[in-house]
């Protein structure tokens, strides 16, 4: 006796479509027999078999029952439905049929690519066939639904991934927010002194870029502003920012400078990675975008004690206040890109590095600083005792492919590594040490680059480092460090006397990337970087439809691929919002509310939050454009009220039953 | 218009059901106004072979309380059934198995050890078994044959309606037998109760979001009087259980135990109550929440207190 209960009771006439797949299935599964079988079924009128289903052929032969059987389901028993599925609802849809009143029997990757030839695999495919028969009796259509995309998009960080990602969608004419939680945009890349492998200065590219960012009438730019709250779904996003106050009014502010010269107190500047200073009120780097200073309320002495107002004294422009408070702006937006990036990893952890202890070992950002013509020492490398380094070391993978920091490599380190060496050959002639454990130069011109390195008496030395200490001062050459090092091709212990040290530090996700993830619903991956929907197919989408992740914050990558990045998700967001409107997922939760006794059970359930509890009604009611169609909230719900669309119980204990019985 | 005719049966059951159908006090002079009982073995002397006598048919309404668990109590089913126009199961036991119905948990074998033989106060005098037949010096004696497993009533006979609890509320027993004196029956298959959403649709507790940390049994601690019983951490089955008696025990602090059956159009009662606890677990960590379940004492008793043999396993698989 069936368990079910009740059945549509229009008139059901069901097509079996079987696939040979050329001999992928053919050669295991007696496909004629399959057919064979399946017409014997009394609520199936036909049953054919195809050397190959998916071909126009194939296909035809489908349409054609529909048009003139009048077949109103349809199985197809071919390859796994991920492959063909969107095809053949197709047919159906061309066809004048429901595109969901179709089922597909994985007769290949679920038995003929399992089994041996024979009756066995013949049986097998039989039964996959009738729980695919049985199961689309329950099949009714489904409407398929489009949300309005609102046209303007948010772009969530000033780095060169954001700012790419803004121009690209500002230069088709739509409007976008660029939203950066520093005084300026320009991010990590602003920091670099010269970019691999082709040398030039990285302010001197991205420079342009960022006043291509101020000038362009289509971006909404906010510095200083950080995102706090997103609500909403796809095309209608609702975002609320917190403007930090600057105390000082971008509205007056002509950029003169004149308060940052004038202010009497320092601190050091973040910019430069701590190595040099700045004031309270400052700009963090002579290009910033905007050019208007921000003060440092923790620095800022009249904040601090009540008295100074230098800076106040000097604007002619009357452009600070000191009365100044948080602003919160919302904003409508269809589409949000998130370029947040990257941390560097602090290495004080790995103490037998010496880093924080040992004055003349740096960081590499550290190093990229003391490069730069900007940077606190306007580009000399010094030592801390003022000397011109004579010798360096750039020690790989500090932090990465580290079972005790990070499993993953960091990706632009090898590269960053031989650029720091060919820098300090120009610029003092001395001798460069590389200690990696594999070189990867995998770039367009990242290979060529290794070779010219190579070709600069650069030494390579393949181990892992063990120490880093300090040796007696030495009376003419000062104190020098001393590493510690295996070198695996010479198979024995080195030491090697350097001036200098510089960790190649790890590319890490932002110490704040959960509560991000959190205001976003992004899934993070094990590294803890965001998660993309496909990591080969959909690598720029994310699980949360209309949000899309470009840059580092996905995961470590060089400036090319971040900039390629950026420019696909502008693509992706230009797409949903030039056409207006987005085709989210028909297959979604429905809450049958006549069953709902507001038990509350799956309110907390949905990892997309889409399932809100309505207080008028007294019912759970499910938001069908953020529902995915997981379903989780379906097997929770003790009443059987919650359904999901094609995955009714009907459904699913039909199949069982047609496979089993 | 001529006078119903009402049969009343017991099978495997407590008696309970007799007390619930009396419940209904005085208007029982109604439904005697409307109808003439011609079998009830726990109010009138009839026999079986007065019904035995009767023509198929000629019961219009048949209320048959308690499960199917022996030869005797399915002949009484079947022969009923043909003598009756409508079926009703009455009370959980009919319904869904019952009580009796966690005798599935185990087969014959083990109950008779359990009952003849391994109990405290059984006197130990040889393996003594209750055996269909017995030839007796006065002739050969029989008692019905006992089986492994216990049945709901429609899994052995057609059934036209449902009257769910252990035992039935006396206004759901009314709400179904107005319906009969005055010939307003619903669709065939109805499960008659007042209303078809869970029991908190009828429960005044206030609910939120449910988030279960620790299992606790009712003994333990006094709840909050107007916070959701299973926010506090107690199973209470009201979730999963169809309404209809007006939440009389979680309202005096009691969990629900599920006896109403499933809410309208739900296969296997315990599994989804299962599911929805196993949804509201507060804990990502594999061994916490073992922890947490651990508390859980009688898993099946609490998932299928009343539901066993109507569940998609209807019985333990014993080898």
């Amino acid at each position: 006796m069936s368990i079910l209960k009740g059945k549509p009771d229009d008139d059901i006439k069901i097509g079996v479509y079987v696939c040979h797949c050329g001999h992928n299935i053919a050669s295991t599964v007696d496909v004629e027999e399959v057919a064979r079988r399946a017409k014997e079924l009394g609520e199936v009128s036909v049953a054919r078999d195809y050397v190959y289903m998916c071909s126009s052929k194939g296909q035809n032969l489908i349409r054609q029952d529909i048009m003139q059987l009048g077949i109103n389901r349809v199985v197809v028993a071919a390859c796994s439905p991920r492959l063909y599925e969107q095809t053949f609802q197709n047919v159906l849809r061309e066809s004048g049929l429901n595109p969901y009143l179709l089922q597909v029997a994985n007769i290949r990757e679920q038995c003929a690519w399992l089994h041996e030839p024979g009756p066995l695999a013949t049986e097998k495919a039989n039964r996959l066939v009738k729980g695919a028969i049985k199961r689309v009796i329950h099949h009714s259509p489904i409407e398929e639904q489009s949300v309005p995309v609102f046209p303007a998009t948010l772009v969530i960080g000033g780095g060169i991934a954001g700012i790419q990602a803004a121009l690209e969608i500002a230069n088709s004419q739509q409007i976008v927010y660029l939203v950066e939680r520093e005084p300026s945009i320009g991010g990590h890349m602003a920091q670099f002194d010269k970019t691999f492998p082709t040398l030039d200065c990285s302010a001197c590219i991205l420079t342009p870029k960022m006043n291509e960012v101020a000038r362009n009438p289509y971006i909404r730019l906010m510095t200083y502003s950080e995102v706090v709250e997103v609500s909403g779904y796809v095309g209608n996003f609702n975002v609320k920012v917190r403007r930090k106050a600057r105390y000082i009014d971008e509205d007056k502010c002509v950029g003169c400078g004149i308060c940052v010269e004038k202010c009497p107190w320092s601190t050091e500047s973040e910019f430069d990675a701590d190595l040099g200073v700045r004031k309270a009120v400052y700009t963090p780097f002579p290009q910033a975008i905007p050019n208007i200073p921000v003060i440092d309320k923790e620095r800022c002495v009249y904040f601090l004690k009540g008295k100074c107002r230098a800076c106040e004294k000097f604007c002619e422009a009357k452009a600070i206040n000191f009365q100044q408070e948080d602003l919160f702006i919302e904003l409508h937006v269809g589409a949000i890109i998130v370029a947040t990036g990257y941390d560097v990893f602090d290495p004080t952890p790995i103490s037998q590095y010496g880093y924080g202890r040992l004055p003349n070992v740096f960081t590499s950002l550290e190093f990229e600083r003391l490069c730069s013509p900007s940077g606190p020492t306007g580009g000399q490398l010094k030592l801390a005792d003022g000397r011109e380094p004579k010798s360096l070391a750039v020690i790989h993978c500090v932090g990465s492919r580290d079972q005790n920091y990070n499993a993953y490599c960091s990706r632009v380190c090898c590269m960053h590594s031989l650029k720091y060496s060919h820098l300090f050959k120009e610029k003092t002639g001395g001798e460069v040490y590389q200690i990696y454990i594999d070189m990867r130069c995998t770039g367009k011109g990242y290979e060529e680059f290794y070779e010219r390195v190579q070709g600069e008496h650069v030494r390579f030395i393949r181990g892992k480092l063990a120490t880093i200490t300090a040796d007696s001062p030495d009376s003419e050459t000062g104190e020098k460090l001393s590493l510690s090092c295996e070198d695996t091709l010479l198979g024995g212990l080195v030491n090697i006397p350097v001036d200098m040290a510089v960790l190649c530090v790890a590319l890490e996700p932002r110490h704040d990337a959960e509560q991000v993830a959190q205001i976003l619903r992004l899934g993070r991956s094990r590294d803890g970087f965001f998660m993309e929907r496909h990591p080969k197919l959909d690598p720029v989408a994310t699980m949360s439809e209309g949000i899309f992740i470009v840059g580092c914050c996905q995961g470590p990558k060089d400036i090319p691929d971040t900039v390629a990045q950026a420019s696909a998700a502008a693509a992706r967001a230009l797409a949903m919002i030039v056409r207006g409107k987005m085709e989210t997922g028909a297959i979604t939760a429905a809450i049958d509310e006549t069953l709902c006794s507001a038990c509350k059970v799956c309110n907390a359930l949905c990892p997309y939050g889409a399932i809100f509890f309505d207080e008028v009604s007294n019912v759970s009611r499910v938001n069908r454009i953020l529902c995915k169609g997981c379903n989780v909230c379906g097997a929770a719900c003790p009443s059987g009220a919650i359904s999901t669309r094609n995955f009714s119980e009907s459904q699913i204990l039909a199949e069982i039953e047609g496979v089993l019985v | 218009m001529a006078k119903l005719k009402l049969a009343l049966y017991w099978a495997a059951s407590c008696g309970g059901c007799e007390i619930a159908q009396l419940l209904i006090g005085d208007r029982i002079l109604k439904l005697a106004e409307a109808a003439d009982i011609v079998f009830w073995p726990v109010a009138i002397d009839a026999k079986y072979k007065d019904v035995e006598a009767m023509e198929d048919n000629s019961i219009d309404v048949c209320l048959f309380n308690g499960a199917i668990r022996n030869s005797e109590q399915e002949h009484m089913a079947r022969m009923l059934r043909a003598k009756s126009k409508v079926m009703i199961a009455y009370g959980a036991c009919a319904c869904r198995g019952g009580i009796p119905g966690l005798g599935n948990l185990h087969n014959r074998q083990q109950i008779f050890d359990t009952v003849y033989r391994d109990t405290a106060s059984t006197e130990k005098n040889g393996n003594i078994f209750p055996q269909p037949s017995y030839k007796a010096p006065e002739g050969e004696l029989e008692i019905p044959v006992f089986y492994d497993t216990v049945s709901t009533l429609n899994q052995v006979v057609d059934v036209e309606y449902y009257i769910p609890g252990c035992p039935p509320e006396e206004k759901t027993t009314w709400l179904a037998l107005e319906a009969l004196i005055q010939g307003k029956l619903p669709p065939r298959g109805t499960v008659i109760s007042h209303n078809v959403k869970a029991v908190c649709d009828d429960c005044s507790r206030k609910r939120d979001i449910k988030k279960i940390k620790k299992i606790h049994r009712t003994y333990e601690f006094i709840p909050e009087p107007e916070i959701c019983l299973l926010e506090q951490g107690l199973l209470c089955v009201g979730v999963a259980t169809r309404g209809g008696c007006g939440a009389l025990c979680p309202q005096v602090s009691m969990p629900c135990t599920g006896c109403y059956g499933p809410v309208e159009g739900v296969i296997d009662q315990g599994a989804h109550f299962l599911s929805a606890v196993a949804s509201v677990i507060d804990s990502k960590d594999e061994e916490e929440i073992r922890t947490i379940l651990s508390d859980v004492r009688d898993p099946v008793g609490t998932c299928y207190r009343y539901s066993l043999p109507d569940s998609l396993v209807r019985r333990a698989s014993i080898k």
